[in-house]
């Protein structure tokens, strides 16, 4: 049967009808969905979590694959840094039951901190990779990716993008396929890696590469269309797609579903058979390279961006010369609208309140990103997941404990668990004097509602135990731990002000659920009354339910007002109220 | 492929365009064609920018639009519509609430928000409007704007409308579908 799917679910389906029967993932976009797919497969044929990162999430999955069970997981393309560790190791140790590995690059950087391309890591880590294009493919490719697993004794990855991840096609369901946990043997030559076997086991890697090259040679997933061209085009992925449209049958297509290793002789021979070759790939000369190396006259990186995704307009204009169609525009500057904190959001006052004692602030990974756009502009730094606490670290260091008192580090529950643990740390261990502000929104925010060990829930729903994150900051040995609610903002400043006064290591957990949640809801809406002075102190919170007309006059938003109430205590004049709720404004 | 269609909708992150194309998507299934939606999910949702494409055909490739491009153009939010307007091909519809929300920039006053884009547009390209909002809470909810749309947009396409029903029926909740079934009549009878 024939059903629409995202990718990201076609993945998961591919995965259980491959038989898979764990799952362990930490979320991040566009690779998501993927694990929460899995989870809509019922419990006793697979076991899926969320772990509290992706090295974790690599390792269990690890774990379970030389356990005997098909195992998976699935990271966005920074993820895969932090999972880079146990992966690298697990080429040589091969897998028992099949392990994929699925990573999703996100070109353009719709939701991303930077444009790395995945593909770098197989080739580092000697590692298979499939790369679907479509949605068909990402179901077909990942069932691949498991026998290929097996076959070569080796994890596989599936490279996914952000247009492959979040577009939906037709794929043809079938039924999940019987793969029982095979037995455990105890094999310390395969899977204890240390120097005397990992040597013996880096021969075998070596040897599964060109094993795998000769397999590459003849597999239906690196496919030639002859149309009887002179110009061939060498691709894989998205970019297949965007050429197809673009070139239609007017060129020959070398379509790679395996990106790693590349079949040569194959490539070389196509090549042969076209006066002019083009490699059309998004980020870098990762085919066109290997091309070039091989002695295959190709033309790549000369014509197309290393940068932001392509088009199909842009392969036609740079292969066919032909220009896009007539467009008509505005004739005036459109203001952009950049992605910004959620009206109720509870990270409005914490960053209300950073900005007001124009404190440096080490910023992090999560919605509390969005902290360093105007008019809140407050965070100074965002590096990766964790780095806010020890990056902070560092800084205090060597700009010395007066610009100390003067910094915080801002830092999300589910960012906590995931990395900042170690950070604070090395803080305590270390004699710094920081002060770590933990913003726990009670979920997994940005990547949409995930559950984490500090919310009680598994990613089934399931009750279950809960990080104390005061027990836990009291075991790494801080002394001075304070929880404040941020929307009490005279609360929440006076605590922020006292902790980053001292001369020690200190942690404010701010406390407040997000807005988003389900189980938040604000009686009333907002609304100014005529004791407004049009100060506009309340637009200082960039909420975007308010806004100030032409003539001076503040406004609230009926449709996008939540009722949260932070504009309330920020008004020195108490001109902001409550009024009736959006029920009273549907029937109104 | 010549003879794919490719509609664009945009507006406001949480203004409920992805139920939107999904609903779209059913319908285009339902008629027996290739058909692609893409997305957008992530930090981009939280009250910036969204587009979805949804390209239907004998075989579709590619799941973007590009510039000049569209058939239709369904907009959730009047500066949205003037932001997609490159998008449009010529002869192409461009379907827009005639809705105002305030970007960032223009609250903090960094930018200002265009005058009577409405007017501009229908200079430019053939545009239909509508107060989806007005008949969303006609229907009963403010929250059916996104279905009000659909219905309007369902009318300048082949699809039938007991397809189109059948696609909000098996895509909203069950919870909300009279709502939702009440707020698409009202923007397709518009």
């Amino acid at each position: 049967m024939k059903q629409l799917l995202l990718g990201n679910a076609a993945v998961a389906r591919g995965a259980y009808e491959a038989g898979v029967c764990f799952v362990s993932s930490y979320p991040g976009t566009p690779s998501t969905e993927i694990t929460e797919y899995i989870a809509t497969y019922p419990a006793e044929e697979v076991y899926c979590e969320w772990a509290p990162n992706e090295k974790v999430a690599a390792e269990a999955a690890i774990g379970a694959a030389i356990g005997g069970g098909r195992a998976m997981s699935c990271c966005k393309h920074v993820g895969l840094n932090v999972m880079a560790d146990p992966v690298f190791t697990d080429s040589y140790i091969g897998v028992n039951g099949g392990a994929v590995f699925c990573v999703a690059d996100d070109p353009g950087m719709h939701s991303s901190q930077n444009e790395q391309d995945s593909r770098h890591y197989a080739r580092a880590a000697k590692i298979p990779m499939l790369e679907p294009a479509d949605s068909a493919d990402c179901l077909n490719f990942t069932k691949l990716a498991f026998d290929l697993s097996e076959k070569f004794d080796t994890p596989v990855f599936v490279r996914l993008s952000t247009r492959v991840s979040h577009s939906q096609s037709l794929v043809e369901i079938g039924e999940r396929e019987n793969h029982p946990v095979k037995p455990y043997e105890k094999n310390i030559a395969k899977n204890v890696m240390m120097p005397a076997m990992a040597k013996g086991r880096h021969v075998i890697v070596e040897e599964r590469t060109l094993a795998l090259s000769d397999w590459a040679e003849t597999a239906t997933v690196n496919k030639i269309e002859d149309n009887g061209s002179k110009i061939g085009v060498i691709t894989a992925g998205i970019a297949y797609e965007y050429a197809k449209e673009a070139l239609g049958d007017k060129v020959n297509y070398f379509k790679l579903g395996m990106v790693w290793p590349l079949p040569a002789k194959k490539l070389a021979d196509f090549a042969a058979s076209c006066d002019k070759v083009y490699v059309i790939e998004e980020l870098d000369p990762f085919i066109e390279n290997e091309c070039k190396a091989l002695g295959i006259k190709v033309e790549g990186k000369e014509l197309f961006t290393l940068l932001g995704e392509y088009t199909p307009t842009m392969i036609a204009k740079k292969i066919l010369g032909t220009d896009a169609p007539a467009s008509v525009a505005a004739e005036e500057v459109i203001p952009n609208r950049p992605p910004v904190l959620c009206p109720g959001c509870p990270h409005r006052g914490t960053f209300y309140v950073l900005k007001k004692l124009g404190l440096t602030v080490s910023g992090d990974i999560g919605c509390y990103t969005l902290g360093a756009v105007a008019p809140l502009a407050s965070v100074d730094t965002t590096i990766c997941m964790g780095a806010s606490i020890s990056a902070a670290h560092g800084m205090a260091k060597v700009q010395g404990a007066e610009f100390n008192k003067k910094l915080v580090s801002v830092i999300g529950d589910s960012t906590f668990m995931h990395s900042g643990i170690t950070g604070l740390s090395d803080i305590v261990y270390n004699k710094g004097a920081n002060t770590v502000i933990i913003l726990d929104n009670s979920i997994t925010g940005m990547t949409g509602h995930q559950e984490n060990p500090t919310t009680g829930r598994t990613i089934r729903g399931e009750a279950t135990r809960q990080v104390d994150l005061i027990a836990l900051c009291r075991a790494l040995g801080i002394e001075h731990i304070s929880v404040c609610d941020p929307f009490d903002l005279k609360a929440f400043e006076k605590a922020v002000k006292e902790e980053t006064e001292r001369d020690d290591v200190s942690v404010i957990i701010a406390q407040r659920p997000c807005a988003l949640l389900k189980s938040v809801k604000y009686d009333g809406l907002c609304e100014i009354t005529d004791q407004c002075r049009k100060c506009k102190l309340c637009m200082k919170l960039g909420c975007p339910a308010i806004s100030v007309d032409n003539a001076g006059t503040v406004h609230i938003d009926a449709t996008q007002c939540n009722g949260c109430g932070l504009c309330i205590g920020v008004c020195p004049f108490g001109a902001i109220k409550k009024a009736g709720t959006k029920e009273d404004k549907n029937h109104g | 492929m010549a003879d794919t269609k490719k509609i664009m909708i945009v507006g406001v992150g949480g203004q409920g365009t992805l139920l939107a194309s999904r609903i779209l998507g059913h319908a285009v299934i339902d008629m027996g064609y290739d058909v692609k939606v893409s997305e957008v999910h992530g930090m981009s949702q939280r009250g910036g920018s969204v587009v979805t494409y949804v390209k239907f055909g004998e075989k579709v490739h590619s799941p973007i639009i590009d510039r000049g491009e569209a058939d239709i153009i369904l907009a959730f939010e009047l500066l949205e519509a003037y932001r997609a307007l490159p998008y449009l091909k010529e002869g192409g519809r461009l379907i827009v609430n005639d809705q105002r929300i305030n970007p960032m920039p223009v609250i903090t006053g960094a930018a200002e928000y265009p005058e009577n884009i409405l007017d501009k547009l229908s200079e430019k390209v053939a545009t239909t409007s509508v107060d989806a909002l007005k008949l969303a809470t006609e229907a009963g909810s403010i929250k059916s704007v996104n279905v009000v749309l659909i219905g309007l947009m369902a009318k300048s396409t082949d699809i039938p409308y007991d397809v189109w029903k059948k696609a909000v029926t098996e895509t909203v909740p069950p919870k909300f579908l009279e709502v939702n079934l009440r707020a698409f009549d009202l923007g397709y009878n518009h």
